[in-house]
């Protein structure tokens, strides 16, 4: 009938979780609540007979989003046929997600972590609500990791659900922790037994009950390699159903068929799973990249490598995690170096980088990072006594105190950057796991340290190094903080936790870099520019979070007018121009431009990343960004000098007014004789305490005397043959830096006309005094929205300008049939003086505008279609 | 008191099947009423119409309210319901009289509990029960009422508890001996309401019997709000509530097979009550009482059934009817199903 009695597992589908999917996080951040609908829905279609719905995201509302997506999921039979598991860690969440779901839903979910109070109190609502609920293995000691535990902390829950509270035993799924294997760590070897007989125990003993888990977690150390990671979860499962496992969050598409594993690689994996031997995990890691999926095979070990140069085999030996022979290498390279420490320096910081690295780009596997840090303190271990003795006091680079934060049990990573920090001669004070912000914060002003470094893994882990940023302000510390862990995020530190500390807030994203930024932060010389750099970088991140828009609906043309921008022009009178009529400019010079450019975009070109002028700093491209400023500013001099090449201008400004979305520019001040009629578009989104913004609405209408103005700019004309002069040459580095340099050279010109026009020309800001900055930021009044660009984005209006200032004729420049400018170093647009206007970008726009641009184009409807393609919405 | 009537009901139900009692609605309509007959002395000049609102009628027309339910237990009815199925703050604004959605619960189940008291006096052969009557309201918790926003809901969860709460306390306080969360279109309205009777029971200090009936809505089978009809057991289950059942909507014949569904999956007692048919070009229902019995015997006769009434278009003639027919018939044994964890979207799942 229309139940569904579900097999001996149940698969509860994970696609639809923030903290698990990239692409579900995404969609849920950008609003695109349809596309989200479609994860859940093929998740459904796939075969997932529960929905995890997870919306534990720190930049996110997270109990508005989840009641959204519960309620939109409601309105979706495909979707909601299943039953849904409301998944946070917050409670509030949880509650407010249960009231949105008419089904039997699970809660996932509570423990006794806090201990039994919050926890009676939640389990008491879940079951007003009706729901199941999953409940952790975990205490108010930590997380259970042995069979034993995980039975006792299970019976315990029990026994308070059933007994105390009357809680439907068949409702109770027990969690008994599922933790990755073959970690490089020893303690972590027994980790599947333990579940594994952890759950048959809870299954015979505690009636009715369910047992699941996070599948995924336990094959955790070979992210990277799925068909490794496939064969893990497949042979888990396979026992861990036997001993009673009942439903698992799973990725059914990340499931290899048990049996077709290949023997060689399940045996390894079964012994690995089944911690046969101390050795199991170290042969599946050795076998690993044979099955990465790649067909890249092993190679047999060999020992050719022993003939290398000393730094060469002491960089082999840390990324291979040799430790065989790192003794002598060391003492070799030591007897190398002028000082011990110079070792460290040098070879072996230079080997732990390549891992940093690798790791980073997801080549290594923490196991493998792991058996890198352990060579490496054994090379550390072995210059001590040298540089000890060296010493004249007993110094450290500086002492970290490092903890995982309140709430949160996870310090792999942490002890990681313990590891490579202390391999650097850092003093590491570790607080270990679960540690309140008071015991941080008094712990580092007892023990004196540098810096203060963060971990978690989990979200709300997130809100709590916020917490701990605000008490640090609030007790006036002057150290800065370190931000690390698996959610932990560049765009969290900036958005959250910088602004609350500003004695150096940095995010270190992994631990190969905690080295270089705890040095700079330690260094009298580097500090303050470092904190500068970051803050400088943060904030940029802020501005991009700022600019993230959801998107959103649209609206008719109609609602979009009735939305205009209404601009004041009652008590506002336009100024009036200076000189009306059209100028030429052909005799400004290179030197005059040079200092109108944006450099920024110039380095873009290159490919390379950053802001100028802090580029010319950047650690990474720096050196390179030095190298080509040094050659176009070489390249300016030479054609300033040889006059080769000659920036030409034309603008002009005329009488006009608005008519609906159109711009009539007259002849003269009669304003009879309409000369050119300027079509422009209008956003057709759904607005919210915005207009719906059209360049038409900053002209005023028929009855007060308005103006608008035009203007095209070349770098010169010459750039072409400049160019093939060097293509001949074979120099093509000089071929792009001439085009590059031309192109700065136009856009300094709209700059440049651009000021003339509003300090002189049309004379409305004659006492405007802005620096290059400021211009390149457009602290200015009034707009120069260029035809094809956002605000007026349809290419062919470029068309009136060349009719309005006779551009082809004065100054030689001209459009191609798609209204391309030739030269390409070439910029036109419109000015606009109103002190409100400013850029926007139309965007998506519907039929019913399009259709009425085409009629005041003059246009088809196909032609105007084919225009403004990349705008039409529908 | 009340604990003693639960053991009551249950050893009764153990013993027979108990008849509901019928409409309330199509017998009002039967009186022809006026707007000036609801609005009565006290509401002569309130400012918005009131004509339609049945339940006002507790307080304006108490003596009509009355011979009704008089007359369904004349027929034989062991429960009846209170006139309260938009009693709700959230129905009652309707009429701009949500300040008097206690009241009228209130004087509604009084009023039944006194006619309950009145026969049990002169045939004092079984006990009466006053169901307090809880209804869906006219608003939807896990539909929007907007096509073109589905993610909007015009009535949230908490805004339905607090209502809820406040009708179930004032029928409490009125003598109601159970109560009925009936009608259930949206399975997250009834358990909203089923979320604030607990909360009502908490705050009186104790409890009485709650029965639940949804509504299949046509012939699809399903709830307005998509669950068929073991999804919606499962999602209500955990209320361990007395009874389970349908009601309205349908006729019996269309409603058959969602009973025989439901006798199968239900783990306590079930009910139904059915409307006389669907209703007629004229909006009347004219299954007659003869007719509609024989369906519901049938029920009987086959164990579906523990506790039968009616729902729209059906009279003191049906309900007798049903009374007549099912004399000796022994009620619906409850089945002795698996212990799983059951779970349900629109669909059931559960778990093995």
């Amino acid at each position: 009938m229309s139940s569904t009695n579900t097999a001996v597992f149940t698969n509860v589908g994970e696609r639809t979780n923030v903290t698990g999917s990239a692409k579900f996080k995404r969609l849920i951040l950008e609003e695109d609540y349809e596309t989200a609908l479609d994860v859940a829905r093929e998740q459904v279609e796939n075969g997932a007979q529960v929905i995890d719905i997870n919306m534990d995201e720190a930049m996110l509302d997270s109990k508005a989003a989840m009641v959204r997506f519960l309620n939109l999921i409601a309105s979706e039979p495909d979707i909601s046929r299943v039953p849904i598991m409301v998944d946070s860690s917050k409670w509030e969440v949880i509650e407010a997600g249960l009231k949105c779901i008419q089904g039997k839903a699970i809660v996932n979910s509570i423990s006794l972590k806090e201990g039994e109070e919050p926890f009676i109190k939640q389990a008491k609502i879940i079951k007003r609500f009706g729901a199941a609920a999953v409940v952790m293995a975990f205490d108010e000691t930590g997380q259970a990791e042995t069979e034993q535990r995980k039975f006792e902390i299970c019976q315990r829950s029990y026994r308070i659900l059933v007994d105390e509270i009357g809680f439907p035993p068949e409702d109770i799924i027990f969690d008994p922790n599922i933790f990755a294997v073959a970690t490089g760590i020893e303690e972590h070897d027994n980790y599947a037994v333990e579940f594994i007989e952890g759950t048959r125990r809870i299954k015979q003993n505690l009636p009715h009950c369910k047992v699941s888990g996070g599948v995924s977690n336990v094959s955790f150390s070979f992210r990277g390699n799925n068909p490794v990671r496939e064969a893990i979860h497949s042979v888990f499962l396979y026992h861990a159903i036997k001993a009673g496992m009942d439903m698992g969050i799973v990725n059914a598409g990340q499931l290899a068929v048990y049996d077709d594993i290949p023997k060689e690689l399940r045996d390894a994996v079964e012994d690995v799973v089944l911690n046969k031997d101390p050795e199991a995990g170290e042969r599946l890691v050795e076998l690993a990249p044979k099955y990465s999926g790649k067909g890249e095979t092993a190679k047999k070990e060999d020992l050719e490598w022993r003939s290398w140069p000393v730094a060469k085999r002491l960089e082999h030996a840390l990324v291979k995690g040799i430790t065989e022979y790192i003794e002598e290498d060391t003492e070799e390279a030591r007897t190398q170096a002028t000082k011990p420490i110079e070792v460290i320096e040098g070879p072996l910081m230079d080997g732990m980088n390549v891992v940093g690295d690798l790791f980073g780009a997801g080549k290594m596997f923490l196991p493998q990072v792991v058996k890198s840090a352990r060579v490496m303190k054994r090379a550390v271990a072995y210059l001590d006594p040298f540089i000890e003795a060296e010493k004249e006091e007993g110094s450290t680079n500086g002492k970290i105190l490092m903890a995982t934060v309140k709430g949160d049990v996870h310090d792999i990573g942490k002890n990681i950057v313990g590891v490579v920090l202390q391999c650097n001669n850092y003093e590491v004070i570790d607080l270990g796991v679960m540690v309140p912000a008071e015991t941080i914060l008094r712990t580092a002003i007892e023990e004196n340290v540098d810096i203060i470094g963060l971990s978690g893994l989990i979200t709300p882990s997130l809100d709590e190094m916020v917490h701990v940023a605000k008490e640090m302000t609030r007790q006036g510390f002057e150290i800065p903080l370190m931000i690390g862990g698996a959610t932990t995020s560049k765009a969290h530190t900036a958005v959250k936790i910088e602004p609350e500390y500003d004695k150096g807030v940095v995010y270190v994203n992994n631990a190969s870099r905690a080295v270089g930024v705890a040095s700079s932060l330690l260094s009298k010389t580097q500090k303050a520019d470092f904190i500068a750099k970051t803050t400088a970088e943060y904030e940029k991140v802020r501005e991009q979070q700022a600019r993230k828009r959801p998107k959103s609906k649209p609206v008719t043309l109609e609602q979009a007018r009735a939305n205009a921008a209404k601009l004041d022009f009652d008590s506002y009178t336009p100024p009036v121009p200076k000189q009306l009529g059209v100028q030429e400019f052909k005799d400004v010079s290179i030197g005059t431009l040079r200092n109108y450019i944006d450099w920024t975009p110039f380095f873009m070109t290159w490919s390379l990343a950053g802001k100028y002028p802090r580029i010319l700093d950047d650690e990474i491209v720096g050196q390179e960004a030095q190298s080509l400023f040094k050659d176009a500013n070489a390249m300016l001099d030479q054609l300033e000098r040889e006059q080769t090449l000659q920036p030409l201008g034309v603008m002009g400004i005329f009488a006009a007014n608005r008519v609906d979305d159109d711009i009539e520019i007259y002849a003269d001040e009669t304003r009879s004789d309409v000369l050119v009629r300027s079509s422009q578009l209008r956003q057709q989104t759904e607005k919210k305490g915005f207009a719906n913004y059209c360049l038409a609405d900053y002209i005023a209408p028929k009855g007060v005397n308005d103006y608008f103005g035009a203007f095209a700019v070349t770098g010169g004309l010459a750039e072409d043959d400049l160019a093939s002069a060097f293509e001949a040459q074979q120099d093509d580095y000089n071929k792009i830096m001439i085009k590059a340099v031309a192109d700065r050279l136009a856009e300094a010109f709209a700059e440049y006309l651009h000021e003339r026009v509003r300090k002189e020309i049309w004379g409305f800001a004659s006492d405007e005094n802005l620096s290059n900055d400021e211009l390149i930021r457009e602290n200015y009044q009034g707009i120069r929205p260029a035809p094809g660009y956002p605000a007026c984005p349809e290419h062919t209006e470029k068309q009136k300008i060349w009719q309005l200032l006779d551009v082809e004729n004065r100054i030689g420049m001209k459009l191609t049939s798609s209204y391309a400018m030739w030269p390409g170093a070439a910029v036109s647009g419109w000015y606009f003086s109103h002190p409100d206007s400013k850029y926007f970008a139309v965007a998506q726009i519907q039929q019913d505008q399009v259709e009425d641009y085409a009629n005041r184009q003059n246009m088809s409807l196909e032609e105007a279609e084919r225009w403004l393609a990349p705008n039409i919405g529908y | 008191m009340p604990s003693n009537k639960t053991a009551q009901l249950k050893a009764a139900l153990n013993e027979r099947i108990l008849i509901l009692d019928g409409a309330m609605g199509t017998m009002i309509q039967q009186y022809k009423l006026e707007e000036d007959d609801y609005r009565g002395e006290r509401f002569a000049n309130w400012h918005v119409l009131v004509k339609g609102n049945n339940d006002l009628l507790s307080l304006t027309q108490p003596k009509i309210i009355a011979d009704i339910h008089r007359e369904y237990l004349l027929a034989g009815a062991d429960i009846i319901e209170t006139n309260t199925f938009n009693a709700t703050t959230i129905s009652m604004e309707d009429y701009e009289m949500a300040s008097l959605s206690r009241e009228i619960n209130f004087e509604s189940a009084k009023l039944a509990r006194k006619v309950c008291d009145e026969i049990e006096k002169s045939d004092p052969s079984k006990p009466r029960y006053v169901a307090g009557v809880l209804g869906p309201t006219s608003k939807t918790c896990s539909i929007s009422p907007d096509v073109n926003d589905p993610g909007f809901r015009n009535v949230t969860f908490d805004a339905l508890v607090e209502a809820y709460i406040e009708s179930t306390l004032a029928l409490m306080e009125g003598g109601a001996d159970l109560i009925l969360i009936e009608t259930i279109f949206d399975t997250l309205n009834a358990k909203a309401a089923a979320f604030a009777v607990e909360e009502a029971f908490e705050l009186a200090g104790y409890s009485l019997p709650v029965m639940i009936s949804g509504t299949i809505t046509d012939a699809s089978g399903r709830t307005l709000s998509g669950q068929t009809t073991e999804a919606f057991y499962n999602s209500i289950r955990h209320i361990k509530p007395i009874s389970i059942g349908l009601n309205c909507a349908l006729g019996p014949d269309l409603l058959r097979q969602y009973v025989v569904e439901l006798s199968r999956v239900c783990e306590t007692y079930t009910s139904v009550h059915p409307n006389a048919g669907l209703p007629n070009e004229f909006g009347e229902y004219d299954l007659a009482a003869d007719e509609m019995a024989v369906e519901i015997i049938d029920w009987a006769n086959n164990g579906l059934i523990n506790i039968v009434g009616g729902c729209c278009g059906t009279t003191p003639a049906h309900i007798k009817a049903f009374y007549d027919g099912i004399q000796g018939v022994a009620p619906r044994a409850l089945p002795q199903l698996e212990v799983r964890m059951r779970l349900s979207g629109l669909e059931a799942c559960n778990l093995n």
